[in-house]
Parts: C-alpha cells; structure tokens; sequence
C-alpha cells in the first residue's frame, strides 16, 4: 500500500503529534519544571510553522473529501504565523497564571485541535468533512474561553460562546440538508454541477450562510462577539477575533466562489445588505465603549463588514484581495490585542481611560499599539492601507459604487474613534498613568513580529502579485 | 421509506421541529431549556438528513452518514455546554440567564 499520497496531510499531521507529543511530556515531567512546558509548546510550534512554509504537492484525497493546493497551503501558513505570534505574547500569562494551577498542557492540545479543526475545515471537499472541521475549530474554543474557573466572566464568555456556536452549526446544518435535498450530494464537485437557484436551494443558502455569519460576527448574527472577548483569556478573544475569523472568512469565499457561484444573483444581494449593516452597525456601537476589549470586538466587526466588500464580487481579484486583507488583519489585530495583553498581564487594566499618558511612561508600547490602530484605520504608510484600498478597488470595478462609498463613510468614522485611543495615550496627560514596565523576551518577540509585519507587507508589492497568482488555483 | 406517509408530511414536521427549537432558544429562561432547545434544531437536521436519503436519493448512503456524524457530535458539544454550566453553577449558584448578564452592551 501506498502511503505517500498521506504526505498532502503533512501539516495537519504533524499538528496532531506536537499535541500529542505534549501530553506525554506532561506525564512524565517532574512537577518542579511544569513550566517549561510553555517553552517546549513553543519550540515545537515555530518548527512546525517553518516547515509549513516547504511547498506541498496539491491533490485530493479520501474520494474528494480532503483537498489541497498552493492557495489553501498558503492560508494554512498564514493561520500557523498568526497562532505563533499569539502563543509568543500569551506566554507570560501562561507561565504566571495557569501552569501555577497545574493546567498549561491543556491549553495547549485546546488550541492545536482547535487549529487543526480549521485545517480541515478550509481543505474540505465535501460538507461533511466541512462540518467537522467546522465543529473542531469552535468546541476547543468556547473550552478555553471558559479556560478561567474561578472568574464568573469567564464562564459567562463560555457559555454564550458554546450556545451561539451550537445555535449557528444546527442553523447550518439545517441549510445543508436542504442543499443536500436539491442537489443529490453532499461532495462540492457534485454540487457545482447540478446546484439551481429553486426556492429549496435558496432558503438553504441563507441558512447555511447564517451559520457561517455567526463565525465571523456579521451584524445580525455578531452578540455574542463583544460579550465573549470580554469575558474570555485576551489571547482568546484574540485567537477568535484573528484566527477563527479568517479562517471562517476563507471557507465561505470558497464555497461561495466555487460550490454556489451559480446563485451568485441570490448571495450577492445578502451580502450587499450585510456588509452595509455590519460596517455601520460595528462602527456605531464602538464609538461608545469604554473597555479596550469590547472596543477591539466592535472594531473586528466593523472590519468583517469591509472583508465582505471583497467577497461580492466573486471573481479572482476578490479572492486575491481578501486573502490579502485578512493576513494584514491578523498581524495588526495581533499587535492590538498583544499590547492590551501586555498592559493587562501588567496592571489589570483594560479600560481606555487607563491608557491616558501612556506614551510618557511606556513610548515603545504606545507607538506599537499606534501602529496597530493606523493600521486598523487604514492609515497610508501603513499596511492596512493597501488592504483597505484593494478591497475598495475590487468593489469599484464591478460597479458597486454606492457600496463602496458607505465603505469610505464608515473608514471615517471607524478613524474617529481609533484615534480616540491613540489621543488617550499621546496627548492626554494622567496623573495615574500607567508605570513604566519592561515586556519580557516572548511578548517583546511577539510585538516585534506584528510591528515588521505591519511596516513590511503594506511595502512589499510582489506578496500581493503572487497572493493573486495563487488565487487563479481557486476557481 | 414508511407506508402511507408521504416526504412532505416529515419534512412539515422536521420544519415544525426546527422553528419550535429557534423559538425555545430566544426565548427560554434556563440555561439547560436553551440547550434543549439547540438539541431540537440539530435533531430536526438528523431526521431531514435520514428522511431526504432514504425518500430521494436510497442509491446513495450520504445522509445517513451525515447524521451519525451530526449525533456523535451534538454530544459532545452538550456534554461541553453542561460541564460550563455546571462550573458556572459553583460560582453563582443559579442557571438562569438573568443572572450571566454582568456584562452588556
């Protein structure tokens, strides 16, 4: 038997043995150095994302059901940079706060399942295997939003989080079947070739794109957002608003793109409506928060809203763009919620009030997190700029004019209350200013990776060339 | 394939089925009821899977796969939501949704 055609799962593999492999080690390490377990699960991981970046032949296997190609491989590295970056600048909290109770192993194997349900999830080549990876990615998640027991907010993170997931997988689930019912088949192949637009096929689009639209927070299904990344680990809320998002992101662009391009005259007038709302409403409700948490929800809500403006045109510049507005997300959203993380772990301090005076005592976190926010607010140099513009471009060039003005609209109001935080820490004076503090070696690593990030990828035009190169695979 | 009862009449009920479970989740009080509830839309889902197999397509088994797997891992995910509940339920001695709004808007 063959089973060298098992080697275009090499990532998903090798990701099920770092967590397997640290269970064991858990077992038979002295109980006076738990804390290097943090260590190792890094190691581990940075081997695992640099070999994710060794090429990997494309192909399907198991009948269909997993596929893989150049584009899905760059994702996959993509995410694997992201949770990286994320295990870098949660490290500190991990040593200090968890593996003291004796629970780092599990957190771990929680958020490598969990990054192995979104492998899955985006190879998937039929929606059974969708499902699941759909399901994976979510249960570790609301496990380790719940992660800290003894604060009542955590558990209530968890709660809503495993109850709107549950919601939003039966509502899809619901759609699928009906999906299932017109076309005879649940393998993606099979239903772009026979897909119609009847009134079953439609109503189980909207059903299906309503349990996806919970993952990625899109008003009216985005509740549970601010909630839950207020209450959850910051890494969490910044593991669901980077990760999980982009990777919900890049499985709808491609069922929409591929499996229901031929109701592209329904799903465009959805998205359309939505991304309206999503935008408005995002940017609304975070012009009045308080809370540096709940304020970054809102604002990645706003930011689906934007992604959304790439996916309604459905061709291979809308790909190219999206993908490359979501890697530019994750790397700014990163620096963010690594500066709040930082701050958090620090002092315990989360509101905006709190981070008045901050360039006078800590410079070097103050102009990270400017940077972040620029980027957020799509400010020139920076790279959020470019992704912002492309996907705008994208928009404009099949038309969607009005569209693509309340997107600038809502750009300026979004940098309203960006700059709100960026005036608390430059130009207000406190007299309870936040100390100063030295950031040990992970988190300093952590920033430095989202600051180059930010400052490079917006520069580096051949990235975007060869994002659309890739993005030709897709269609 | 049952004698007698035609798709329509299990669909209506699936439907039925799944509208009663969105309806418990909005407006259900108790955290356990709300899980019911997400319970009833996902077995509204099994039995469409099984039903549209068996009645349109009996060539092929891929509902009926699909609704295994649907079944395991519902499981899993009450089992997930009970033990939250249950951790939740230690600290505030109640499960009742009134009592997890700390935080809002």
């Amino acid at each position: 038997m063959d089973f060298s055609s098992f080697l275009l799962m090499r990532q998903e593999i090798l990701l099920l043995a770092i967590a397997l492999l640290l269970i064991l080690t858990e077992i038979f390490m002295p109980q006076n150095k738990k804390s290097s377990i943090v260590d190792l699960a890094i190691f581990l991981f940075g081997i695992h994302v640099i070999i994710g970046f060794f090429a990997i032949e494309e192909g399907s296997m198991f009948g269909g059901m997993f596929n893989t190609n150049n584009l899905i491989h760059f994702f996959k590295n993509v995410l694997n940079v992201g949770v990286f970056v994320l295990l870098l600048q949660s490290a500190d909290w991990l040593k200090e706060k968890i593996v003291t109770h004796n629970r780092g192993t599990e957190f771990f194997v929680l958020l490598f399942s969990s990054l192995l349900g979104m492998y899955f999830m985006i190879s998937a080549g039929d929606f059974l295997m969708f499902y699941l990876g759909l399901e994976l990615s979510t249960l570790p998640i609301a496990a380790l939003a719940a992660y800290e027991t003894t604060k009542r907010i955590s558990s209530e993170a968890g709660i809503k989080l495993i109850l709107s997931a549950a919601l939003a997988s039966g509502v899809s689930l619901f759609g699928i079947s009906m999906l299932y019912a017109t076309t005879g088949s649940i393998y993606f192949n099979d239903i772009i070739e026979v897909i119609t637009a009847t009134n079953l096929s439609i109503l189980g689009l909207i059903l299906f794109f309503a349990g996806l639209a919970f993952k990625i927070s899109l008003v009216p299904f985005h509740f549970w957002t601010a909630d839950v990344y207020e209450g959850a680990p910051i890494s969490i809320a910044s593991y669901l608003s980077v990760i999980s998002k982009g990777a919900a992101v890049f499985i709808l662009m491609i069922l929409l793109f591929t499996v229901l391009k031929p109701l592209m005259h329904i799903w465009e007038h959805i998205i359309y409506v939505i991304a309206i709302a999503t935008m408005s409403i995002g940017n609304l409700f975070a012009l009045r928060q308080q809370n540096m948490k709940r304020f970054l929800a809102f604002s990645s809500i706003a930011q689906a809203g934007f992604i959304l403006l790439g996916l309604i045109i459905g061709n291979q510049l809308g790909t190219a763009t999206v993908v490359y507005f979501v890697l530019i997300y994750v790397f700014s959203n990163l620096a963010a919620f690594g500066v709040v993380q930082a701050i958090s772990l620090e002092t315990g301090k989360e509101n905006i009030n709190d981070y008045e005076g901050l360039y006078r005592t800590n410079p070097k976190l103050s102009l990270v997190m400017m940077l972040a926010l620029f980027s957020l607010a799509g400010i020139p140099p920076v790279a959020g700029f470019f992704g912002k513009f492309f996907l705008f471009i994208a928009a404009a060039s099949e038309g969607y004019y009005i569209l693509v003005f309340i997107a600038v609209v809502n750009v300026t109001i979004s940098l309203y209350y960006y700059l709100l935080v960026v005036r608390a820490m430059f130009l207000r004076k406190s007299e309870s200013a936040i100390p100063f503090f030295e950031n040990k070696l992970y988190m300093r690593l952590g920033l430095i990776i989202t600051v180059l990030g930010i400052l490079i990828l917006g520069l580096y035009s051949p990235l975007y060339d060869y994002i659309f190169e890739l993005s030709s695979k897709l269609l | 394939m049952i004698e007698g009862i035609s798709i329509y009449e299990i669909l209506t009920l699936t439907s039925i089925l799944f509208f009663i479970g969105v309806y418990g989740f909005i407006t259900r009080k108790n955290l356990i009821s709300i899980l019911i509830s997400v319970e009833l839309i996902l077995n509204a889902s099994v039995v469409n899977f099984v039903v549209i197999n068996k009645y349109l397509y009996p060539d092929m088994l891929q509902g009926v796969f699909f609704s295994l797997f649907i079944i395991a891992v519902a499981a899993a995910e009450t089992a997930l939501a009970i033990s939250i509940i249950i951790n939740l339920y230690r600290q505030i001695t109640s499960v009742e949704v009134k009592d997890i709004e700390t935080m809002k808007y």
